[in-house]
């Protein structure tokens, strides 16, 4: 990575506010390093996408500098920013073929005739739309038109490309194709992308980075797999992934670990994540695969539970328990045929290690 | 040849698709049928029929039929034999024993001037005619206009029972007894500059309305609903108001004694002495059409640019275009279906605008419509009236075939 910059995008204090009573977007920090494929994810209304508006030009920041390559470019209009961007909705030109609408920033940017047609060539064969030159997007399947808009953006071949959930309006399957191909055209071209998503299945498989915004504020940036195995805090807990949770007061804290009495008096012990002192109240998180049915080692919390639905997923089967007063406590069974012996109304004892049981602010 | 496809209970597939469509049809045809008979019967009809009477001249025909017949024998070379002049003679007391003398005389009259005159002068006369003696003598007794040779063939080709002579009148095109079509005499010629300043003005007016509609438009499909729906009801609001209401409110602020003018005047932007001239001119009917045809602008081009996603302008800055390049090489050529939609509307609909021309137009300001009310009020020539009107229609069908040839009339978005 010698040469690359970790601070090729600068977000600086940045503010955004569209009424002026509250802020979108609350003093962000956030570098972006070159050749990265960093995903802004979070809710509805999280700030992601004003972010990335921001960063492309079409909003201004309340306060605080957004740092592109270095220079500072709030002041820059989006047309002089030469940032790639693709759109929710593809945002293809309607009355123009997909040559055509490829040809359009190459064009704004008087390249000639020769040139142009090669780099089409070499962008449409890129995202295995060969032969497509002629088409109106109108009649391109939706997984087409994306691969276009795709190829539009990269075709200028710019430093960043913006993307704004832009599988967002495919079916299940093409989306899971879309994530794989978009991956290997960034490890390809190696551009540096940053991605808008609320699907984090979609952002764990696709990022280098993860930036998961709540409320206006970055909650955790991390690789995915930090993100989804120890999260900083409940939000990005319950946001990655599936996740069971206690609610309880810390009692106990000491060396790594901590000891959390539930609402029903058990005492669970737990890696102290978001919690400094005892006395504090916490949220302790479990992913529901990490939970070992009937565990025959040695192993810290373990606790007696009743089964109360179980349903068939195929490659698994998911286990609804009763534990310690949570009724919503999810259990995920491989389907091996030494688990098939589970039966609704059974009791089992459950138990799993305190490193996979985080305890994290209320 | 396939097989026979048959339903679940046997019948032919085919057949009983066409027996349940059929039923369907009907429905939707008895639903519109009432629209469709109220059109036929209070629209086409009448109008093929007013159309036909710039052709029509049967009631002539029936009049001086006679005459007429005999008169095809002769040559028109030199006056006419006693068989026509006697014939014209007895076809002439019946007709003034039946008092219609007067409806032939005016529509000779428009065949050749001073025929009313001549008919009535001839018409008190008949009765001292001496059947046994030369009619053609006596009639030029009566009055020596019988003598010009060219008022026979008036009255020869004015009881023809068709003619076209209304449509060359229509472009000041005359047709000279000896069959050949010239131009009439330059002092009389009006209708030629007044279907070139209808076109005018339809075109500027078009152009006019499109220039202020855009940016509305574009604003409309932009503004939240709550302040785009408060803007469309000013737009819109032209509509609530009777035609009349609104030419008179311009004539009150056009005048040179009127608002406008009033607030210039004591503004001091114009001297008192030099009030400008906004009404009884082209300037009153452009104003004042633009106004009235505006909304027609606006509604197709606000539902275009409505389904146009703000993306597409953002896309195409992402990509380095200016804001005026992304203008004009994206938003502008996805208006183009609302652009012709709204130009084809208003062009037609000002092409014969009546009421406001006629109001505020003044002489420099009257367009075909006022010429064809004149011709159907005052002169009572509604055969070239009705010539008009029939250009004018063919007109507006041309601009509609134009228009399906350039843009499709599927392509069309009218809100």
């Amino acid at each position: 990575m010698s040469g690359k910059k970790s601070d090729f995008v600068k977000f600086e204090r940045v503010d955004k506010s569209y009424d002026g009573k509250e802020l979108v977007v609350k003093g962000l920090d956030l570098d972006i390093a070159e050749g990265e494929f960093l995903t802004l994810l979070g809710p509805s209304g999280s700030g992601k996408t004003t972010t990335l508006m921001m960063l492309a030009g079409f909003e201004t920041p309340t306060n605080g500098e957004i740092y592109f390559d270095g220079n500072p470019i709030n002041n820059i209009p989006p047309h002089k920013r030469g940032i790639g961007m693709v759109f929710q909705n593809y945002a293809l030109f309607p009355h123009l073929s997909v040559f055509e609408n490829l040809a359009f920033p190459l064009k704004v940017r008087k390249i000639d005739k020769a040139e142009i047609e090669e780099r089409i060539n070499k962008t449409l064969k890129m995202v295995s739309l060969t032969g497509f030159e002629n088409r109106m997007p109108a009649q391109l399947s939706g997984g087409q038109q994306q691969r276009v808009a795709v190829a539009r953006a990269l075709v200028f071949d710019p430093k960043l490309v913006l993307m704004d959930e832009p599988l967002g309006a495919l079916d299940k399957n093409l989306r899971e194709s879309m994530q794989y191909e978009l991956k290997h055209i960034h490890e390809t071209l190696g551009v540096t992308v940053v991605y808008v998503t609320h699907d984090q299945g979609e952002a764990l498989t696709m990022s280098n980075r993860i930036a998961v915004f709540n409320d206006g504020k970055v909650q955790q940036l991390s690789g995915p797999n930090e993100l989804y195995e120890t999260p900083v805090n409940s939000f990005v807990a319950s946001f990655i992934g599936e996740n069971n949770t206690f609610t309880g007061t810390v009692k106990e804290l000491a060396s790594g670990i901590a000891k959390v009495e539930t609402n029903t008096g058990e005492i669970i012990i737990a890696s102290p994540i978001a919690v400094s002192s005892a006395g504090e109240k916490s949220r302790i998180s479990l992913r529901p695969e990490r939970v070992n049915i009937n565990p025959t080692e040695q192993i810290e919390n373990r606790f007696e539970a009743e089964i109360k639905e179980i349903i068939y997923h195929g490659d698994h089967t998911r286990v609804r328990v009763n534990l310690l007063g949570n009724d919503d406590f999810i259990l995920k069974v491989p389907n091996a045929s030494s688990n098939s012996k589970l039966n609704l109304g059974d009791r089992v004892n459950l138990g799993w290690s305190s490193q996979d049981c985080r305890a994290l602010d209320y | 040849m396939s097989a026979e496809i048959r339903t679940s209970d046997g019948e032919l597939l085919s057949v009983k698709l066409r027996k349940v469509e059929r039923r369907r049809r009907t429905t939707a045809f008895l639903l519109a049928a009432p629209l469709l008979f109220f059109i036929v019967f209070a629209y086409v009809i009448p109008i093929f029929q007013m159309l036909g009477r710039s052709v029509d001249n049967v009631q002539m025909n029936e009049f001086l039929g006679n005459t007429h017949d005999v008169m095809q024998e002769w040559d028109g070379t030199e006056m006419p034999g006693e068989d026509v002049t006697s014939t014209f003679f007895y076809e002439l007391k019946g007709l003034v024993e039946e008092k219609n003398h007067g409806k032939i005389a005016t529509r000779l009259n428009y065949e050749k001037g001073g025929f009313t005159s001549l008919i009535k002068k001839t018409a008190r006369k008949l009765k001292d005619f001496d059947e046994n003696g030369n009619f053609l003598d006596q009639f030029i007794d009566v009055h020596k206009k019988w003598g010009d040779i060219e008022y026979w063939l008036a009255l020869k080709r004015g009881t023809d029972a068709y003619h076209f002579r209304k449509y060359l009148t229509t472009f000041d095109y005359e047709q000279k007894f000896d069959g050949s079509i010239e131009r009439i005499p330059e002092k009389k010629r009006i209708n030629v500059t007044l279907w070139l300043r209808t076109i005018f003005v339809a075109a500027g007016v078009t152009f006019c309305c499109f220039l202020l509609a855009y940016p509305i438009s574009h604003l409309l499909s932009v503004l939240p609903t709550r302040y785009s729906n408060l803007l469309m009801i000013c737009v819109l609001l032209p509509f609530w108001t009777s035609l009349l209401v609104r030419t008179s409110s311009w004539m009150v602020l056009l005048q040179k004694q009127g608002v406008l003018n009033d607030t210039l005047v004591s503004l001091g932007i114009v001297a008192d002495e030099g009030r400008l001239e906004l009404m009884y001119n082209m300037t009153g009917t452009f104003i004042a059409m633009t106004q009235i045809l505006l909304p027609f602008m606006v509604l197709p081009l606000y539902s275009v640019m409505k389904t146009i996603p703000p993306s597409l302008m953002r896309a195409a800055t992402s990509m380095g275009a200016t804001p005026f390049l992304a203008f004009r090489k994206i938003y502008f050529p996805l208006t183009y279906a609302g652009i012709s939609a709204g130009s084809i509307l208003v062009f037609v609909l000002s092409i014969g605008y009546y009421i406001t021309p006629a109001l505020v137009g003044g002489a420099k300001g009257t367009l075909i419509s006022n010429r064809i009310a004149y011709h159907m009020q005052q002169s009572l020539d509604w055969s070239l009236a009705t010539a008009m009107a029939a250009v004018l229609l063919v007109a507006v069908l041309i601009v509609y075939w134009l228009y399906n040839k350039i843009v499709g009339i599927d392509n069309m978005r009218l809100g």
